[in-house]
């Protein structure tokens, strides 16, 4: 016998006195906690975003360009990754080298890059969230997660949802997702929160709107 | 209103005083108080310590005794949740246990009449000012089982805040338990002693003279230890300060 | 301290040195006091938590009460998406599946995320005796590596350890693994995360093979889900050319909705923040990004054994948030190592001896070590009900019974060492039930009470050794009441 079998089989003999059960799972919690205007879930995505020490920016399109040249400059960023569909526009103002996000880079190259830029696929107010899917504009898992810059662009109010259970259902479950909420840290030292250990450790999120 | 009390079998052997203020209280309060002859104990250390077969019969002695009273009041949170919480569960273990619904149905009358003393207070009889006097410096420690098990919430505490004279102090790290546990308090002395000593540290550090409770099992071990460690506190059940009154002081 | 849990002594005997530890003492009470408080302001911020709670306990049963349709849809998933799935029914087997999956990829390394369920199965010795080596690099696990120790606590391994100590270990042993540690480290946190950091990095940017566990595994999609803070978890699971996932059976939810209950209680319950810093999910494997191979085996040991009990089958709910163990009274006392197993506190108490079973002496001792107060009931997302599980293996202990072992049924013999308190039980069931002979005990304890010391010989000391014993009064309260009547004839 496999051990998938045998596995299986256990399973189904310890659960020999249970009745089936085929009710739907009661869901009576919130969609989302509060009552906020577009406006307000925005500027709680943004308090929350900098509660977990995540630098929060905002401007609007036309002003991108100069937003993201300077925080690049003030890093003194010489070259950054930049995912293959991320709008033409967002680096044009950026004296830096790009680095085009490929499938053959190692991951010492990458380490040798400074910054990198990307979109995102849609952020959690509540939670100070963003959340990444390899979308065009956001380019692979490990290009957000080597250089030890990140510069996020989130498009607001459009991709900012209240809670969790509304970013699930934006999401697609086939795509990579990488759910980021502040740079990296940790509470490993007497259980208290440090910032910055592998991720990036500066994490800018810039609210474009 | 005639109720039963239900002493439990530690305060009837060792703190009488605590059964007696119980009686003065409720027979101020114009309540009827008896005593059946036949009560023990509720099983609660057979049960707890994994003996649930030998609590059984105790359970339903308990039933015997207790199943014909309007009420049934006990100065104790932990046996007080021992017939509210895990009669009911002995029943379906029985149940599950293929031996029917008998137990069940044997222990089910009492288990929602069966109130802690403060419960019984102030749900059942509407007070919270009990006309008590106790002019001493108090700090209370919540009991897990009076807390978490039967939640009794304020209860207590606002029956203290209504003592003339009393000043209630609050109790750090009030709601982490004192390490008795029943069996515990033998089985792992010395975790349960470090939990009793952080335990009696704290109550010292309010400048308290008493430390209340609404258990005396919890007090026992609180207590034990107070004067091992030759503390000026005393430990004091909230039946003997609500009891209290200024021709009857509790000393 | 060795790195196996082999053989241990029963837990009151394994807390002897804890309880007395001053330092480890304090570094327990700061670290579970500091988080104690921030998790109680993080899930009060959630009007809802308590219907996220009771929506989270309903999916893990109904989960489990389906774990055969479950398992199987997930295993269809995640092959459909390009992954290959293994099952394991032992630890031994997961160890050989594992070992042999790296060894087909040429590597003698790999480095790993934070997983209980590679711990559980000793993993990294397995590997060490096919000559692999395994990095630990979540920074606790790096602690507890580089220390030679053991962990002490689900989140936190290595909570026992202060920054003095911290800073201690890296400077003495990091040169041992790889890249030293910077001169002149001194015990700020910060510099110690760096000082990992730099550590880790070479290990990360040339690793070919990462090994994970997994938070959570949607049925449904086959998505893999992992919860982590510090990034290590990302460098795992998105640089290495191949990714061995080893979870738990009990890890499944159904459903990609699901998520939106559990991706809310645990970080609140676990690290008390509104979210943690990093969740990767994925889906078998995505063309040219992250791994090219992935591998999950599903582990079994001792799981269905738990799940054949009745009361004790809750315990598989367990998201492993470590809340549990952050406000327990005796954890705090005596130390994660205390309990013998990588699973420490109250869920390790009822976890521990449902996996391995109750014939050793520490399994046997772990569902008394508890008070029973209730804390990690009423703080666990998933509301287990610890003290009636830890009750129930109680009575597993002192009158064996009919239980599930390696998927066969047993029925299984009292434990030794319980015949002078099972005795003892039964006097006083005999005595409760015939008030006669307690009253004429009572009356025998009141004559003698100057008789009586205030310290006890013999197996009495448990009690007296800290404390002194209650005075017997003069007369038991059923005395008196009888004498006058309810106190009605005056008399006091």
């Amino acid at each position: 016998m496999s051990s998938r079998e045998r596995i299986l089989g256990r399973v189904r003999r310890a659960l020999a006195d249970v009745t089936p059960d085929e009710q739907v799972i009661q869901r009576d919690y919130l969609r989302e906690h509060g009552d906020r205007t577009v406006e307000q879930t925005v500027e709680l995505l943004a308090e929350n975003l900098a509660d977990y020490r995540a630098l929060v920016h905002r401007c609007t399109e036309d002003e991108l360009p100069s937003l993201i040249a300077r925080l690049l400059t003030d890093r003194k960023a010489g070259s950054v990754l930049v995912p293959p569909g991320l709008a033409e526009g967002w680096l044009a103002e950026a004296d830096v080298t790009r680095v085009a996000d490929r499938a053959d880079s190692t991951p010492h190259e990458l380490d040798r890059v400074d910054s990198v830029v990307t979109a995102c696929a849609v952020a959690i107010a509540e939670t100070g969230t963003i959340v990444l899917d390899g979308g065009p504009d956001q380019g692979r898992r490990r290009i957000s997660l080597v250089p030890d810059h990140h510069i996020c662009v989130v498009r607001v109010p459009d991709q900012v949802v209240s809670a969790v259970p509304q970013a699930l259902e934006r999401l697609s479950p086939t795509r990579p997702l990488t759910w980021i909420s502040g740079p990296s840290a940790t509470s490993d030292i007497e259980l208290d929160r440090v910032e910055g250990v592998h991720g990036p450790r500066t994490l800018e999120v810039v609210l474009l709107g | 209103m005639r109720v039963a009390l239900f002493l439990t079998c530690v305060n009837d052997t060792l703190y009488p005083d605590t059964g007696r203020a119980v009686v003065k209280l409720l027979t101020r309060l114009g309540v009827e108080v008896d005593f059946p002859m036949a009560q023990t104990c509720c099983g609660q250390a057979h049960y707890n310590t994994g003996y649930r077969h030998e609590a059984e019969p105790l359970a339903r002695h308990f039933s015997d005794v207790f199943g014909e009273y309007e009420a049934i009041v006990t100065p104790s949170g932990s046996c007080g949740a021992m017939v509210r919480e895990l009669y009911p569960r002995m029943g379906e273990r029985a149940r599950a246990e293929g031996r029917g619904d008998t137990l069940a149905r044997t222990l089910a009358p009492v288990v929602p009449k069966t109130y802690e003393l403060t419960e019984f207070l102030v749900d059942v009889l509407g007070v919270t000012d009990v006309g008590a006097s106790y002019p001493h410096k108090v700090t209370y420690h919540p009991t897990c089982h009076g807390l978490r098990g039967l939640g009794l919430g304020d209860r207590p505490r606002r029956l203290l805040q209504a003592v003339r004279g009393l000043e209630l102090v609050e109790l750090p790290g009030a709601e982490e338990c004192c390490g008795f546990g029943g069996t515990f308090a033998l089985k792992n002395a010395e975790v349960s002693a470090a939990m009793g000593a952080d335990k009696v540290r704290n109550a010292e550090s309010t400048g308290a003279e008493v430390l209340c409770a609404a258990d005396n099992s919890c007090l026992m071990h609180i207590g034990g230890t107070m004067s091992r460690l030759r503390t000026g506190l005393r430990p004091v059940h909230i039946a003997e300060i609500l009891a209290s009154t200024e021709e009857e002081p509790t000393v | 301290m060795s790195g196996t849990f082999v053989g241990m002594p029963a837990f009151p005997k394994a807390a002897h040195e804890a309880v007395r530890n001053e330092t480890l003492r304090g570094n327990l009470r700061h670290a579970t006091h500091t988080i104690r408080a921030k998790r109680a302001k993080a899930v009060a911020e959630l009007s809802d938590w308590a219907e996220l709670r009771e929506a989270g306990r309903r999916i893990k049963d109904h989960t489990l009460r389906h774990l055969d349709r479950y398992l199987v849809q997930l295993e269809e998933a995640v092959t459909a998406a390009g992954g290959t799935v293994h099952w394991a029914a032992d630890a031994d087997e997961a160890n050989r599946i594992v070992a042999d999956l790296v060894r087909a990829t040429g590597e003698s390394e790999v480095v790993k995320v934070k997983s209980m369920a590679t711990q559980e199965i000793g993993l990294n010795e397995a590997l060490e005796a096919e000559g692999i080596r395994a990095y630990e690099t979540d920074l606790a696990e790096l602690i507890v590596q580089l220390g030679r120790d053991r962990p002490s606590h689900i989140l936190v391994p290595a909570i026992h350890r202060n920054r003095g100590e911290i800073r201690d270990i890296f400077r003495t042993e990091m040169g041992e693994w790889g890249r030293p540690a910077p001169e002149g480290l001194t015990d700020t946190p910060a510099e110690l995360a760096e000082a990992a950091r730099l550590h880790l990095r070479e290990k990360f940017l040339r690793a070919k093979v990462g090994i994970s566990g997994a938070n959570f595994m949607v049925a449904e999609t086959g998505t893999l889900v992992v919860v982590e803070s510090e990034g290590n978890g990302r460098m795992c699971l998105t640089l290495p050319e191949t990714l061995i996932s080893v979870v738990g059976i009990e890890k499944i939810v159904p459903t990609w909705r699901d998520l939106e209950v559990f991706l809310q209680t645990l970080p609140r319950s676990s690290t008390a923040e509104r979210m943690n810093p990093y969740t990767s999910m994925w889906t078998g494997t995505t063309d040219e990004d992250g791994p090219r191979t992935f591998h999950l085996v599903l582990l079994d040991n001792g799981r269905t054994d738990t799940l054949a009990d009745e009361v004790g089958r809750q315990a598989l709910r367990c998201i492993r948030c470590s809340a549990c163990l952050n406000v327990c009274p005796v954890y705090e006392r005596a130390g994660g190592h205390a309990y013998g197993s990588v699973y420490p506190g109250p869920i390790g108490a009822i976890l521990s001896p449902q996996l391995r079973g109750t014939a050793s002496e520490i399994d046997a001792s772990l569902p008394y070590a508890s008070s029973l107060c209730g804390a990690c009931y009423e703080v666990c997302p998933v509301a287990i009900d610890i003290p009636e599980v830890l009750v129930h293996l109680r009575e597993r202990v002192v009158e064996g019974g009919p239980a599930v072992r390696e998927g066969n049924k047993v029925v299984l013999k009292p434990a030794k060492g319980h015949a002078a308190e099972r005795a003892a039980m039964r006097a006083a069931r005999w005595a409760f039930a015939h008030p006669g002979a307690l009253r004429a005990g009572q009356r025998l304890a009141s004559r003698t009470r100057r008789l009586h010391p205030r310290t006890l010989p013999g197996p009495g000391k448990a009690w007296s050794g800290t404390r002194d014993l209650p005075p017997v009064p003069a007369e038991p309260f059923r005395d008196w009441w009888q004498r006058t009547h309810g106190g009605k004839d005056g008399a006091k």
